[in-house]
């Protein structure tokens, strides 16, 4: 036992996936303790919020103490940030269009310097007017234009910015303080600071949150279903193999019967029957553990069948051994490295088979919990790729590859241990 | 011969695998009276229905036709308990020991498993483990060493050896040994006759030895069948079978025993001399 152990984990493979499946693992059981709470309850008030740390406005206001620091190019980046590359290549578009418009204003490409802010914006500002109207331009691409001036108004003016607050004594605004642009604030005397690492989705729950708590129930749902899958098959394989006569034969029908109906199939039809209503996260997973124990039991049976002559089970019947305990002694360990490793299989695609049937949108029901394949489902509902919003999908497409790969490599890296026909 | 007590006996025994074209016929109408306390062999060449004829005698495979007479009635081992009972009296050695046992049990539960299908179920664990040294002594194993080791960490000659432990604990009246020493080396073979033979001596027990080593039949048995292509050509004592064969079947197996006393024919074998290569200019 101990030497398989070292075995196994000399493999490259098994190594690779097992650190994988024990990282997953670690998060999801570690970061719910760290950020308890519901998954699913909506913090956000807008759609698709982008990842960041996010730190509240007001609480800014509040902070015990205001540093003053004369930070070396502050002014130049607060500009740079109002006025992007793409701000700049718009102004010298407009301004070459004016001077192609305008007979007496003479301009070429090579004199404007796209750095020289200063120059750039005073030409804007002299001859930007929102009323001229260019030919072949269309009316997106004006009022592209006309926000562009708007958000560059007053880029260069360094006034106080002044907080008033209302006086319930006297009902009037109160002048309480100012800020001007050398005051600092830490963010850590801020209260209110969240860190959404994966932004929020389009019902403004925390994705990250979200993404941990799917990857739990959707190991679950593999786990229930990979279980289930197995036990049939094993049981069956088992029986069909060691028995053989009628009992193989009515087993093998069954068997033949689910092997030609494309599982896919099955598992939607069922789904649909059972309802939305009905459908919850176990649900799911015994319809799919219900529908995949097919090629479990024919391979089960297929070992059964070469190990059922062998002359240690005919010693141990002639032991005056019951059935169940030749079954489950002379064969079962045989068989235990192969059935481990079919489960393992059988997880990853359960894994697969609720992600596939979730995007149809006939995985568990929504609202209560958050599954791998429902998260995918929702980013494809609410077009989370039309608002260019990665963080709603990738990470889950990511997950699903990564947990599905690692039980496959350890899938691999069993079989070079167990298979003598590829140990090293 | 007629006074002794016939133990097993089969008429027209006969065993198919498959149907139609593809029928094989392993064991094709066999008869056979093996008498108490006899050695016999069975002879014959890989393919000849030996271990098929065996498995159906220990109930392992059907009969397909004819009928198995035990201890002079007609052998019942339909239900569960009956094949129990019928285990009870008749065992085997097979002929590999490193298939043999199941690689996941110990040692100690094969020879427990014999102990308790003697009856010996509710022995204090102290008579057992006596039981268990005893048999070891037997068969020149120290249960010493045995105990809680795994079958596969034996050699195959103390493998076959624990399988006699076995036979002894168990005392069944017939012994099926189906070529117990055909993959063991030299030494131990002989080892493992001298113990086979010393456990007849001891217990009186029907052995019934298949082998294709005619020398070696010859040397152990007290009667010999000969078998072919799953039909039993000649039978009798080894005497007869052995040094007068009458079916031309046992004539060619004797002739393939390769004989040591005799000085090989060198000169007949080198009178034609070798084809030489021609030379190429």
């Amino acid at each position: 036992m101990k030497n398989t152990l070292k075995q196994v984990f000399r493999s490259a493979n098994f190594r690779i996936g097992f650190i994988i499946i024990v990282l997953i693992l670690l998060l999801i059981t570690i970061y719910p303790i760290f950020s308890p709470g519901n998954p699913l309850q909506m913090i956000g008030y807008d759609s698709f919020i982008p990842p960041g740390l996010y730190v509240s406005l007001y609480d800014s206001l509040d902070v015990p103490r205001i540093y003053t620091l004369r930070l070396e190019g502050a002014d130049q980046i607060r500009i740079y940030a109002k006025l992007r590359p793409t701000d700049r290549e718009l102004i010298r578009d407009w301004l070459l269009l004016y001077s192609e418009y305008n007979e007496v204003f003479e301009l070429r490409k090579e004199d404007i310097n796209l750095e020289d802010t200063e120059a750039l914006l005073g030409l804007w500002w002299t001859y930007f007017d929102p009323e001229i109207r260019f030919e072949n331009l269309t009316i997106a691409e004006r009022r592209a234009f006309a926000r562009l001036d708007t958000r560059i108004d007053g880029i260069f003016d360094l006034y106080d910015k002044y907080i008033w607050t209302y006086n319930p004594e006297t009902g009037e605004q109160e002048l309480v303080g100012s800020v001007t642009n050398l005051a600092y604030i830490n963010v850590s005397d801020v209260t209110n600071v969240r860190l959404l690492p994966l932004g929020t989705d389009n019902f403004g729950r925390d994705m990250f949150k979200q993404l941990v708590s799917a990857i739990t129930t959707s190991l679950a749902i593999g786990l229930i279903a990979g279980l289930i899958a197995t036990m049939i098959g094993l049981v069956l394989g088992l029986l069909s193999g060691y028995l053989s006569g009628f009992v193989d034969d009515v087993i093998m029908f069954f068997t033949n019967l689910f092997t030609v109906i494309p599982g896919i199939v099955l598992l939607i039809l069922i789904s649909y029957s059972i309802g939305q209503e009905q459908r919850g996260p176990a649900t799911v997973a015994i319809v799919i553990g219900l529908t995949s124990w097919v090629w479990t039991t024919r391979s089960v049976r297929a070992q059964v069948l070469s190990l059922r002559n062998r002359d240690h089970v005919n010693l141990s019947k002639l032991s005056g051994h019951s059935l169940p305990r030749i079954v489950i002694k002379d064969i079962l360990p045989y068989i235990a490295s192969y059935v481990v490793m079919a489960f393992i299989l059988q997880v990853s695609s359960a894994i697969l088979a609720e992600a596939g049937l979730s995007m149809l949108g006939l995985g568990p029901r929504t609202t209560e919990t958050a599954t791998l394949g429902l998260m995918m489902n929702w980013a494809m509902r609410y077009t989370a790729h039309l608002s260019g919003a990665w963080w709603a999908y990738y990470p889950v497409i990511l997950v699903i590859a990564l947990i599905s790969f690692a039980l496959n490599l350890i899938n691999t890296g069993l079989d070079r241990v167990f298979n003598p026909q590829l140990r090293d | 011969m007629s006074e002794r007590e016939i133990c097993l006996s089969g008429t027209g025994v006969s065993k198919v695998f498959g149907f139609g074209n593809r029928k094989t016929v392993a064991v094709d109408n066999v008869d056979f009276n093996f008498y108490s306390g006899e050695l016999v062999s069975i002879v014959g060449e890989s393919g000849s229905g030996k271990t098929t004829l065996i498995k159906m005698l220990l109930g392992l495979t059907s009969v397909t036709e004819g009928e198995i007479q035990f201890l002079g009635k007609k052998r019942d081992i339909r239900t569960r308990s009956k094949k129990k009972e019928y285990w009870k009296d008749i065992q085997a050695i097979f002929q590999d020991p490193f298939s043999s046992y199941n690689i996941f049990s110990k040692i100690d539960s094969v020879l427990l498993d014999c102990i308790h299908m003697r009856g010996g179920r509710m022995l204090p664990k102290a008579k057992k483990i006596e039981m268990m040294e005893e048999a070891c002594r037997f068969v020149n194993l120290k249960y010493a060493e045995m105990t809680n080791k795994y079958p596969f960490e034996l050699s195959g000659g103390q493998m076959q050896r624990l399988m006699i432990a076995r036979i002894f604990l168990l005392r069944p009246k017939i012994l099926l040994a189906d070529e117990p020493t055909s993959m063991i080396d030299a030494c131990s073979r002989a080892t493992i006759l001298d113990m086979l033979l010393n456990l007849r001596n001891e217990t009186g027990m029907t052995i019934i030895f298949i082998t294709h080593d005619m020398g070696l039949a010859y040397y152990i048995s007290d009667t010999v069948y000969i078998m072919e292509r799953g039909k039993i050509v000649e039978f009798g004592s080894a005497d007869e079978v052995i040094l007068n064969p009458q079916a031309d079947y046992t004539k060619r197996l004797l002739s393939d025993v390769p004989k040591i006393h005799e000085p090989w024919e060198f000169s007949k074998r080198n009178q034609t001399p070798p084809p030489q290569t021609p030379v190429e200019a």
